[in-house]
């Protein structure tokens, strides 16, 4: 344990250096905060601006002078030299999301979210060619019995977004986690365990805010074409959530 | 049904109906019916307004709760390195065979279920075994074993099993201070109020005592962080959630000297301004809480807990066990804390450390059992005293579990800077091949380096010391480790829940003789990933056995390699999982080496 002397710092504006370029922080501001605001992109999956660090799915992980952290964790302060985009740092970023990949059963040109996936446009971004390591095909359940939606586990990759979204934003707490380990698994919070008896609603935040295909709209199938979909348009380092334009 | 609902009723309103018990609630319930039903945990939900996802969340997380059935007779084989190399991986399957049972599944008739657990703290007399999350066998043999089948089978409770089986020996090898003669109890209270609590503090810092849990933080800046932390209360932790395989230290303090370390807390809740302390129990030692809860209320009746200790007007602190229910994450003190308060025990984003957002969200300090003696010891006779002991950056005394191949496995108590040499000599190891030190997440060392020493410095270490000699292949060793950690893995973190498995799977590909060059490659760089990029040390030290061992033994993972130059990229038995899969068949048949 050690307290970072950074914290006084945090607690006012500054700057940091992210990859040789200066970044404007304010109070309280995590690296990977500051960065997005400033239209910088470092890679994420189970952060987005609207909810508070979680820190798991660890694709930001950054250096903070020569220290390995997470973007979305660390507190951004005056003076850090943070690096981001080099060429082992992504080639880890890359490891990570082929984790990601091979513990769950993605299949990229079945799925409704491709083109609009966080994931597969990450991986994209990565230079991500294949699944280097085994797959584990995992037995993960499909549940449809809610009217609107889907949800299917197998394209889960824990982000839990939608648990704090239930959480926070619905104050419904749809969703938990359970297991452990390689078994870890999302879980609805309802008398069967099923999304059908649970209170998620379509119009919820919850419904909408996973970033892969794992809840996905009911009857909405291809309403717009593989080629003009989201990532189709623009890689995801030009989206930047809340950047600039 | 109806009786066992009022049961629960009983059970929840005893704790208040508060979701910070819900662990413990559960642990509980659980020990009751043997399992915890879907029923059950939505009762507890309701009685807590939790939601039921929360609370099938929390029961999912600890290895020995569980959501099926597992029998009446639940018994699990400590399945550390230690309990393997005397024979337990054997033992298990004679048991299996004698109740014609296989491992991890209950029996047909619903009595009985076996499996592993990780290290449960007794491999200076194992094999062991813990019955029901709560009686432990030590010194298992064929013949114990060939006892406990036939006590299953007609259903004698375990409580009534030879009481000799569960005897557990202290093992005292080697006393220095902490193993020593102990202060009366009170005394080193007494002295501490003598001082006031920035005197006890300065004498804390003074002495430079460093964690002995393994992190090695310095104990008086942590308290002093704490006492200066804002809060409406402040709480003194106990870690006794020794899950660190081959450490068993903790065990004996807990067992012989509970009262030096409730005399440790109590001076921290007095330099802290603490009110309430808190030992978490790994449930491993279940087996202890009732001597230390009698422990406890020897202490109040003599005045040293409760209010006005001593007769110090506004000296008040009691102190709550809480018991564990196997996960080793939980040592590491912020997860520790997340399972104090009812919740999966995953390691929160630091900062803030919990000296300042703690426990229920209050300044917290969290101690392991050994440092708690040591602050006992430091009160009685001074931080100027302890000071000299030791080497000037690891000062006093540090309390080694000696087991694995040595003639008198057991505790041995050295001041920092003692050569690893000495230990084993002192042990009677002999043809050593190599000694890990501070268990699977501290640092294998091999025959060349014994001549280094105990030490923050040089080879700091939590406590285990794991002997191996040269018959012992040193690539068991590491998969043992690797399976542990996959094992305990919480789950949270990207690199941490997939890459000990990944690991696991090169491993267990390795031993089958299927490995190449190119696996040992990828072992280096899922390493390389796992140690900058997890969310907690237990990711990041999750490939430490391998590491040393890959670098100090390499002989040991080249004889499991086909060829050291040929890298087979195609394996045809694996390949024809993913038909054995859709035709759903696994006989020998349809497997390449056993096809007739």
């Amino acid at each position: 344990m050690s307290i970072n002397n950074n914290r006084i710092d945090a607690l006012r504006p500054g700057t940091f250096s992210l990859d040789g370029e200066e970044v404007e922080f304010g109070p309280g501001d995590s690296i990977l905060q500051a960065a997005t605001r400033a239209g910088h992109y470092i890679p994420h999956l189970c952060w987005h601006p609207d909810f508070g660090a979680h820190g798991s799915c660890r694709l930001c992980t950054v250096r903070v002078n020569g220290r390995s952290g997470a973007a979305c964790t660390v507190q951004a302060a005056s003076g850090q030299d943070v690096e981001s985009n080099t060429e082992d740092i992504n080639e880890q970023r890359k490891s990570m999301l082929q984790m990601l990949f091979i513990e769950g059963n993605h299949f990229c040109p079945a799925c409704e979210k491709t083109g609009n996936c966080d994931l597969q446009a990450t991986g994209y971004q990565m230079g991500m060619e294949g699944p280097e390591f085994e797959a584990f095909f995992p037995k993960r359940p499909v549940d449809a019995s809610h009217p609107d939606l889907v949800l299917d586990l197998n394209r889960c990759i824990l982000c839990s977004m939608c648990v704090r979204a239930s959480q926070q934003v619905d104050r419904k707490d749809v969703f938990a986690f359970g297991g452990h380990g390689v078994e870890t698994h999302l879980l609805v919070n309802s008398p069967s365990g099923k999304l059908g008896d649970s209170d998620l609603k379509a119009a919820d935040r919850a419904a909408n805010i996973c970033p892969v295909g794992a809840i996905l709209p009911k009857r909405k199938g291809w309403v717009i074409p593989i080629g003009q979909r989201r990532f189709d348009i623009k890689p995801i380092s030009e989206q930047v959530e809340g950047g600039a334009p | 049904m109806k009786s066992s609902s009022e049961n629960i009723n009983a059970l929840l309103a005893r704790h208040g109906q508060k979701p910070h018990r819900l662990v413990q609630i559960l642990r509980e319930l659980q020990a009751q019916h043997h399992w915890l039903s879907r029923d059950t945990l939505s009762v507890v939900a309701d009685a807590l307004s939790l939601p039921l996802a929360h609370v099938e969340g929390v029961a999912g997380f600890y290895r020995f709760f569980h959501t099926r059935p597992v029998g009446p007779y639940r018994v699990l084989f400590s399945d550390n390195i230690t309990d393997r190399l005397s024979g337990s991986e054997e033992l298990m399957q004679q048991l299996c065979r004698l109740l014609k049972i296989e491992p991890n599944t209950l029996r047909g008739d619903g009595r009985v279920s076996v499996a592993t657990t990780s290290c449960t703290g007794l491999c200076d007399q194992g094999p062991a075994a813990l019955i029901n999350h709560h009686q432990v066998v030590t010194r298992l043999t064929p013949g114990r074993i060939e006892h406990m089948a036939a006590l299953i089978e007609h259903q004698v409770p375990p409580a009534e099993w030879p009481v000799e089986w569960s005897h557990v020996d202290d093992q005292i090898r080697l006393a220095d201070v902490k193993l020593g003669v102990q202060p009366a109890p009170g005394v080193g209270i007494a002295a501490a109020i003598a001082r006031g609590p920035q005197g006890m503090l300065d004498d804390m810092k003074r002495s430079k005592l460093r964690g002995r849990g393994g992190a090695g933080y310095a104990t008086g800046t942590k308290w002093q962080l704490c006492r200066g932390a804002q809060g409406q209360t402040h709480y003194v932790v106990c870690n006794a959630d020794e899950g660190e395989p081959g450490t068993f230290k903790d065990r004996v303090l807990l067992t012989s000297y509970a009262d030096t370390v409730f005399e440790g807390m109590t001076i921290a809740a007095y330099v802290v301004d603490a009110r309430q302390g808190l030992m978490y129990l790994r449930g491993e030692y279940r087996y202890l809480l009732e001597p230390l809860q009698a422990c406890l209320a020897r202490r109040r009746a003599q005045g040293l807990l409760g209010n006005g200790i001593q007769g110090q007007a506004g000296f008040d602190f009691d102190i709550e066990i809480h018991v564990g229910a196997g996960a080793y994450v939980c040592g590491e003190e912020s997860a520790l804390i997340e399972s104090l308060e009812g919740k999966r025990g995953t390691p929160r984003i630091r900062p803030p450390f919990p000296v300042e957002r703690g426990y229920m969200g209050q300044p917290t300090t969290v101690n392991n059992v050994e440092t708690f003696c040591a602050a006992t010891h430091i009160a009685v006779r001074g931080g100027a005293w302890w000071v000299k002991i030791g080497t000037p950056q690891s000062t006093g005394t540090k309390i080694h579990s000696v087991s694995g191949d040595c003639e008198r496995p057991g505790l041995y108590e050295y001041p920092f800077g003692t050569r690893v040499g000495r230990i084993l000599e002192d042990c009677g190891a002999r043809d050593t091949q190599a000694v890990q030190v501070g268990g699977p997440s501290g640092k294998c060392l091999s025959a060349s380096e014994f001549i280094r020493r105990i030490g923050f410095e040089d080879v700091p270490t939590a406590g285990a010391f794991m002997v191996f000699n040269r018959s012992r292949d040193m690539f068991e060793v590491a998969r043992n480790f690797a399976q542990f950690f996959a094992h305990e893995s919480c789950g949270f973190c990207t690199p941490c829940r997939v890459g000990t498995e990944l690991v696991v799977r090169r491993m267990d590909k390795l031993k089958r003789g299927y490995g190449s060059a190119k696996d040992v490659q990828v072992l280096y760089q899922l390493d390389k990933l796992m140690q900058g990029a997890t969310h907690c040390g237990l990711g990041a030290a999750a490939c430490n056995p391998l590491r040393d061992t890959i670098s100090k033994f390499r002989p040991a993972y080249e004889q499991h390699l086909k060829t050291l130059h040929f890298a087979p990229g195609f394996d045809m038995d694996a390949e024809l999982s993913q038909a054995r899969l859709a035709t759903g068949r696994d006989d020998s048949g349809a497997h390449l080496e056993t096809l007739a």
